[in-house]
């Protein structure tokens, strides 16, 4: 679904990317892993252009999407979160939500009618917000949601856009270690057709919720299997030394 | 979503509108000169209040406005509601030009450049006096009436168009808050790095809201001419531009009313203050904006609603 070629970048002699390439077939959950500092944030801007990449070619459904936009992109179906929460704080999250919906439908440019008069729109981002167990906080301000609360509205703004490819980074970041899972599993349970890339660090979680993990060190991408190829790798084994895996 | 429904409050404000007809004949002048400033207001709150631009230099519109108006009615006609639409559309053209640019900046660089354009539109108008009359302003014309009714001494039809116009571009901004464009303008304040990542052309939006903000000024410095049958240098100057900032964040920003609540405050204020001090007012209204900022950061209107929801 989304095919990245030979990606390079560098800030002036560091170099954050470099020949990384990935392939992420259609409906599979991907995580991708790394040691602080691999660069697998970076990579996920690069990804959806909010970095532009000095080298290398990205196609999405096997179109070549190198040269566009990052809401271009986000327009052709690729979408992402943040690792620390972008969120619109005085907006709810029924607004928030609503407004991705209308953005990727075209409404957003309408200055002539009242939001009333879109209630399907309204309804969707209500709907998502329930798949997500926020029903009941749908007219609450975003700055107003307990800090789990809003990592889940970070994933419904991204799901608003109705991706093919959803890129998490960290969805869990900062989230209690005991409720991560539920995290995760609002994830597992997000439709088949939906190619997932998620970057995390507890390696409980990974293994428990990927089918492909991918592993980048240093601006490169080390190796990439199924977990338990990853997990019997001994070059993955040298990098994170001492850990245990499986 | 933000409720867009009529309040009571709301029909009550507009009613008040009409008491100085009733209760202060001798001061209609002056509430058609708010009127005008509280539409200037309005029309910053658009890319202020709502989409988070922040501006030094919005007289630019309002003088081009003004000064579209005064040499229509000095060389074509007299006529002032069509010389008031081509003002505006005037003033919205020079907006979606210069919007090229302004949306590629922020914070500081987006301060400094708005002021630039603003004094360059001055000094523009300033040495071009052949067409605008320099220093002295743009005078020997007059226009005589509106629809019929007679501009009088007393400021009473002055003040009726000035109000009318006011309300009518009142109920555009109010129906542009509450669409979806509007609520767009409110995801680009709240967080300009989000919107590309939900698909949202920020740079396409913003263009858009500076140039219905500078035809509703341009509309504003039109009215001005209208009802004073002159245009002075004043309207490009930055003290203008300064003026109306003052104004939307006393009244209270991002909330439609605040610019009409301000400069209600601000234009009565000065009016009563320069009456008693003339040359010191400006200390009373610098004491004014460091109280409210103070103690009121969103304004008055902004106070007003924290202090209903702590005693609800």
């Amino acid at each position: 679904m989304l095919s990245v070629k030979n990606i390079n970048k560098k800030f002036g002699s560091l170099v954050v990317a470099q020949d990384v390439a990935l392939e992420l077939p259609r409906g599979v959950r991907h995580a991708l892993i790394g040691p602080n500092g691999a660069g697998k944030t970076t990579l996920i801007n690069l990804i959806t252009g909010m970095l532009a990449a000095d080298a290398g070619r990205i196609t999405l459904g096997g179109e070549d999407i190198t040269g566009l936009s990052p809401e271009a992109r986000v327009r052709r179906g690729l979408a992402r979160t943040f690792q620390i929460n972008t969120l619109f704080p005085q907006l709810t999250a029924l607004e928030s939500v609503a407004l991705a919906v209308l953005e990727r439908d075209g409404h957003a440019h309408n200055w002539w009618r009242g939001l009333g008069r879109f209630g399907a729109e309204v309804d969707e981002a209500a709907s998502i917000l329930r798949s997500l167990n926020l029903q009941k906080q749908l007219r609450r301000s975003t700055r107003e949601l307990a800090y789990g609360e809003q990592r889940l509205l970070e994933i419904a703004l991204a799901l608003a856009t109705r991706p093919r490819v959803l890129l998490l980074d960290e969805p869990a970041a900062g989230v209690p270690k005991d409720e991560s899972p539920e995290l995760f599993a609002a994830i597992a349970g997000l439709s088949n057709a939906l190619t997932v890339l998620f970057i995390e660090h507890d390696m409980d979680v990974v293994f428990r919720f990927a089918s492909r993990i991918h592993v980048m060190v240093g601006g490169r991408l080390l190796v990439e299997g199924t977990p338990d190829d990853i997990a019997r790798d001994p070059r993955v084994r040298e990098v994170y030394l001492g850990k245990s895996f499986g | 979503m933000a409720n867009a429904d009529v309040k009571p409050l709301e029909v009550v404000f507009w009613l008040a509108t009409l008491l100085p007809f009733v209760l202060a004949p001798n001061y209609l002048s002056l509430a058609s000169q708010i009127a005008i400033t509280a539409l200037f207001a309005l029309s910053l709150d658009l890319i202020l209040g709502y989409a988070g631009i922040v501006s030094l230099g919005h007289a630019a519109f309002f003088g081009f406005g003004a000064y579209t108006a005064g040499l229509i009615a000095k060389h074509c006609w007299a006529e002032p509601i069509s010389a008031l639409f081509i003002s505006g559309v005037f003033s919205g053209i020079l907006g979606y030009a210069l919007s090229h640019v302004v949306v590629r900046f922020r914070h500081l660089a987006l301060i400094m450049l708005t002021l630039g354009f603003g004094l360059l539109l001055h000094e523009a108008a300033n040495s071009a006096s052949a067409l605008t009359g320099g220093a002295d302003g743009l005078q020997g014309f007059r226009v005589p009436a509106v629809l019929g009714f007679k501009f009088d001494l007393y400021g009473a039809t002055a003040y009726a168009y000035a109000l009318v116009v006011l309300f009518l571009c009142f109920l555009v901004s109010r129906r542009v808050i509450h669409s979806p464009f509007g609520l767009a303008l409110r995801g680009i304040r709240e967080n300009a790095t989000r919107m590309p990542a939900i698909g949202a052309p920020t740079r396409a939006h913003l263009r858009k809201a500076y140039t219905i903000a500078a035809a509703m000024a341009g509309i504003a410095g039109a009215l001005l001419t209208h009802t004073t049958s002159t245009v002075s240098l004043e309207t490009l100057s930055f003290g203008r531009s300064a003026d109306v900032l003052v104004i939307l964040i006393l009244g209270g920003a991002g909330r439609l009313y605040g610019g009409i609540v301000g400069a209600i405050l601000y234009m009565v204020a000065r009016d009563q203050f320069s009456g008693i001090n003339p040359q010191y007012w400006y200390f009373w209204i610098g004491l004014l904006l460091v109280a409210v900022v103070m103690f009121l950061p969103n304004g008055i209107l902004g106070g007003l609603s924290a202090f209903r929801k702590k005693h609800q």
